[in-house]
């Protein structure tokens, strides 16, 4: 390990120093606030790391640790996007970990370090690389997901453990078979071997491979048919963990599965792009036609979020552009990048929020919620345009990365992915917005309970403004996505 | 300017939020602000030169520059007069809801969010920017159905919603097909751009983008939505509805789809004519049968609307007898039709808060208790039913006198809805207002003075239009006169 591998790895090792640094203070200074700061002001180390690496061009070797991770600006990207969330997470659940009085510490310590994991899964261009850190991921999300030690937590840790060790086996599996065709577990290598080897054997074998390495990333990203965690995980899940496996666990195997689909299997004679539109579709319908009957908060925001990995599938089926034009190649990456950046704002705004109310009923059912306008009428505005954005309505950012996820589909002559797209907004539109009629109704409840604390305010603040801002004025963040996509496309 | 009369209404919902809590000054500072808007509107109408068949009063900047999307507002002739419209009908709504006492602040903040939405639909001429604004109505007019409204108030407003969205969610498919293919979502450069090189035919788009419009509009068969919403709707909200948000259908129409797409309109004439007339007839008849007083009103807007469309179908003619006068009279009925409308949903809800109910059977002989009203209302109805000398003659004659020379026959049938209107518009005036005085309403009291002031403006302005509408159907020509060039050099 030289100084500039190092120095190319310093923002996980920041924090990874970061996490350990909680867990001693925890122990040692066992005050309220300490670890918290200790948490969140130590994300700013890895962030600045982040600041150098993006703006240095002195560095022109940009692979790292024997050429297993890259620190590209598409990997950049993802890492400021986790640490953001990061961030804000660790502001929002200030209020929520109070309950954790005695592993308080543990809580940010696994969060932190479930993030390594994310931040190395953006940079991988290898595949054993790949599968580590994908389960450096799961394994804190794990213990975090059965953190309230109740039967609805524990029995979502126990299904998420099982399914993720199922899914991962696929990966691996099909990891296997691809290595077994190709002789390479480098990204690019295969990427040559595939281009030069052409058609002619293995065939089916790499076929197979792909498959089941979609399987693996599908169950990651929560893509239909593999969904079926969803909605139990969410629901036992503490609300803040799940928050985090909603926004974060999403973004960061969306990025595996660009890097991986757009370098390796670009030229691999098969077209995924229709096996992605049509998963992409299946995602949407299924998703909003189960969230539009249920009753519980989170479990409906569970398969919000099945929903939302369809039209972010679109973006990547959008990736096989039919248009020899490397602008066009561009449009379908960079639209999942900026609907990233839009969901995380969204859902974090949505589940903050979310938290403060469940803290005021104390359940989780929607028809609970009735009255809430009276009681926390701000909390309602939030989660209102948190909904409307979810919706894809404008001003909102929800709306504008609909715009140009849509734009990309149909660039890619995928028209009828788009008309199922909108038609699934119009669906969508009912369940969002019943939640938010429910909170409009009348109700015998009028006591306020306890206002938010400061972290909290701070972090809805965030949010709505990443929502609403970036709604207004996109054009900074669109132009971020569509340079590093490009940045990648010309680093082939 | 327009600037200014966009978003003057949306500043003063911020303000509401952020200082004013007590109800009393909200509606005197709401009122003001819709006064200094529709003083704005006046003030551009009067700039504006009808004598200049381009466009005034420009205001371009680049909004989002990697989609090349403007923010564009300007006025010609077909919009100005719209701006005059959503003025006076805004001024209207807010003076009508003097018997909104539930949640008052709330209710003036969406009323007023609802201006800026319609004000900016009529005047942005960049397809995005349009959309924006033509979604960004959905969620106050749903809020204000779903809280404020009476009866079947959720399903109301969710119908509306659902509908709604559906239609522009095709719009905006149709809205990227053209930016696709062009690369730009300027509306007025479009009129020149050759349409033939589409990804997706331009039928196709053409009527991806009527579907949303007539669903606003809304003719027969999408026409459903529009008795629920507008009855259960408070009155301030229908009078907005009737009079201002159906417009943007036929706006769009005239806007989107004949000017650009003159060609494909032309040769489908025949069908916007069928919808006319079945919309015409099938409204009237059904609104013979209605016993609802608000109801009643809100059949006969589709009726009216069908008008719209036998309008626009006259450029189904001949090059030879093509003239804009169909054109100019969909427009103008637009314009008579949202005062007109306006009017009665004004006067039914007074009749409703003071009688306290608008089942016409239990109504009558109100003439003695409520003169004002009285008189008012059957001006109103005379106007609808087209007496000459009141405004609704003058778009009528001019629609009949457009369509006639390319379509007689339906024309024919389509006089025969003049006849039903007369009848159902007596003899509900006869039902109401004449007879023997139900025995419940003697002591009902005429209107108060408050509410006296929009309905004395809106009876001027028909008066007005009705003996001298050269100054509105001269502003709409000039706004027409370069669409029907476009059509006429199609057809050669």
């Amino acid at each position: 390990m030289t100084i500039h591998d190092i120095y190319l790895v310093s923002p996980e090792l920041a924090m990874a120093g970061v996490a350990i640094l909680v867990l001693f203070v925890d122990i040692a200074l066992p005050r309220r606030n300490v670890v918290f700061l200790v948490a969140f002001l130590g994300l700013l180390v890895p962030f600045l790391m982040c600041v150098f690496l993006w703006g240095d061009t002195l560095v022109l070797d940009r692979s790292a640790l024997f050429n297993t991770v890259t620190v590209d600006k598409f990997a950049l990207f993802f890492k400021f996007l986790i640490l953001g969330v990061v961030g804000v997470l660790i502001l929002g659940s200030a209020d929520y970990v109070e309950r954790f009085s005695r592993t308080r510490g543990e809580f940010y310590t696994l969060i932190l370090f479930s993030s390594i994991g994310m931040m190395f899964l953006a940079s991988a261009r290898e595949l054993v690389s790949i599968y580590i850190s994908l389960e450096l991921t799961a394994l804190p999300l794990v213990a975090l997901a059965a953190f309230i030690r109740d039967e609805r937590s524990s029995e979502a840790g126990f299904k998420f453990l099982i399914l993720s060790g199922v899914s991962s086996a696929f990966l691996l599996y099909g990891m296997v078979l691809v290595y077994g065709f190709t002789g390479s577990t480098h990204l690019e290598q295969i990427a040559l071997v595939v281009t030069e080897a052409g058609l002619s054997s293995g065939t089916y074998a790499m076929f197979a491979g792909i498959g089941l390495m979609v399987v693996g990333f599908g169950f990651k990203i929560s893509m239909v048919p593999f969904q079926m965690w969803v909605p139990d995980v969410y629901e036992g899940a503490p609300t803040p963990v799940t928050a985090y496996l909603a926004v974060a666990s999403k973004a960061a195997g969306f990025a595996v599965i660009i890097r991986v689909f757009h370098i390796a299997f670009q030229d691999v004679g098969i077209d995924w792009g229709t096996l992605f539109a049509v998963l992409s579709g299946l995602s949407m319908t299924v998703g909003n036609l189960l969230a539009i009957s249920q009753t519980n908060v989170k479990r409906l925001l569970g398969y919000s979020t099945v929903a939302h990995a369809g039209y972010l599938l679109m973006g990547v089926a959008a990736m096989t552009s039919q248009v020899p034009s490397s602008s066009m190649d561009a449009l379908g990456p960079s639209s999942v990048l900026f609907y990233l950046v839009g969901y995380a704002a969204t859902n974090l705004a949505v589940f903050f929020a979310l938290i403060a109310m469940i803290a005021k009923t104390g359940s989780e059912q929607i028809n609970d919620l009735k009255g809430m306008v009276w009681r926390a009428p701000v909390l309602c505005a939030i989660l209102t345009i948190g909904m409307v954005s979810l919706i894809g309505i404008p001003p909102t950012v929800g709306f504008m990365g609909k715009l140009y996820l849509f734009n990309a589909a149909i660039s890619n002559e995928l028209v009828w992915l788009a008309l199922v797209g909108v038609i699934n907004v119009v669906i969508s539109s009912y369940y969002y917005l019943r939640l938010v009629t429910v909170m409009y109704r009348p109700s015998e409840l009028i006591e306020k309970g306890a206002p938010c604390s400061m972290p909290v305010r701070l972090a809805l603040g965030i949010t709505v403004l990443g929502v609403v801002g970036i709604g207004i004025i996109p054009g900074p963040i669109l132009d971020i996505s569509e340079i590093t996509i490009k940045a990648m496309v010309v680093a082939l | 300017m327009l600037t200014a009369v966009v978003f003057t209404p949306l500043a003063g919902a911020l303000i509401i939020l952020a200082l004013l809590h007590d109800p009393r000054v909200v509606r005197r500072f709401a009122i003001a602000v819709i006064l200094v808007d529709l003083a704005i509107a006046i003030a551009i109408f009067c700039i504006f030169d009808p004598s200049d068949p381009g466009l005034q009063l420009e205001e371009r900047i680049n909004w989002i520059p990697a989609l090349k999307v403007q923010y564009f507002l300007a006025v010609d002739g077909l919009n100005a007069p719209f701006v005059l419209l959503t003025g006076i009908l805004g001024m209207c709504a807010a003076l009508a809801s003097g018997s909104i006492n539930v949640r008052v602040r709330e209710y003036f903040v969406w009323l007023l969010v609802l201006q800026t939405a319609l004000v900016g639909v009529f005047l942005a001429l960049d397809f995005v920017l349009f959309f924006v604004f033509w979604e960004l109505q959905l969620i106050p007019m749903y809020f204000l159905i779903s809280i404020w409204g009476s009866g079947r108030k959720e399903y109301s407003a969710m119908k509306f919603l659902a509908f709604t969205i559906l239609g522009s969610a095709f719009m905006l498919v149709g809205f990227l097909a053209i930016y696709l293919s062009t690369g730009i979502f300027d509306m007025v450069a479009l009129r020149n751009v050759d349409l033939d090189t589409l990804v997706i035919p331009a039928k196709v788009i053409f009527f991806l983008l009527a579907i949303g419009f007539i669903v606003k509009l809304p003719s027969w068969p999408f026409h459903s939505w529009l008795p629920d919403a507008h009855t259960d709707a408070p009155t301030g909200v229908s009078v907005i509805l009737a009079g201002v948000l159906i417009k943007m259908g036929g706006y769009g129409l005239i806007r989107v789809c004949v000017s650009i797409f003159p060609g494909i309109t032309q040769d489908y004439s025949w069908l916007i004519v069928a919808l006319g007339v079945i919309s015409i007839i099938y409204g009237a008849l059904v609104t013979l049968r209605q016993s609802d007083l608000k109801r009643l009103i809100a059949f006969s807007s589709i009726s009216h609307m069908g008008l719209v469309l036998l309008g626009i179908a006259s450029i189904g003619a001949v090059s030879d007898h093509l003239t804009s006068t169909g054109l100019t009279g969909a427009a103008m009925q637009m314009f008579t039709h949202g005062t007109i409308t306006g009017l009665l949903f004004i006067l039914v809800g007074v009749v409703y808060e003071k009688a306290h109910t608008r089942y016409i059977p239990d109504l009558g002989g109100l003439a003695h208790s409520m003169p004002f009203v009285c008189v008012t209302f059957v001006i109103a109805g005379l106007a609808s039913l087209g007496l000459p000398g009141l405004s609704g003659f003058v778009s009528e004659i001019l629609v009949f006198l457009g369509a006639f020379s390319a379509w007689p026959w339906p024309t024919a049938i389509a006089v025969f809805g003049i006849v039903l209107a007369a009848g159902y518009i007596l003899w509900m005036i006869q039902r109401v207002f004449f007879g023997p005085v139900s025995s419940k309403h003697v002591q009902v009291k005429d209107i108060g003075v408050l509410e006296a002031i929009p309905v004395a403006v809106l009876v001027a302005t028909i008066v007005v239009v009705g003996i001298y509408p050269t100054f509105l159907t001269d502003v709409f020509s000039v706004g027409v006169d370069p669409i029907i060039e476009n059509v006429r050099d199609i057809a050669r």
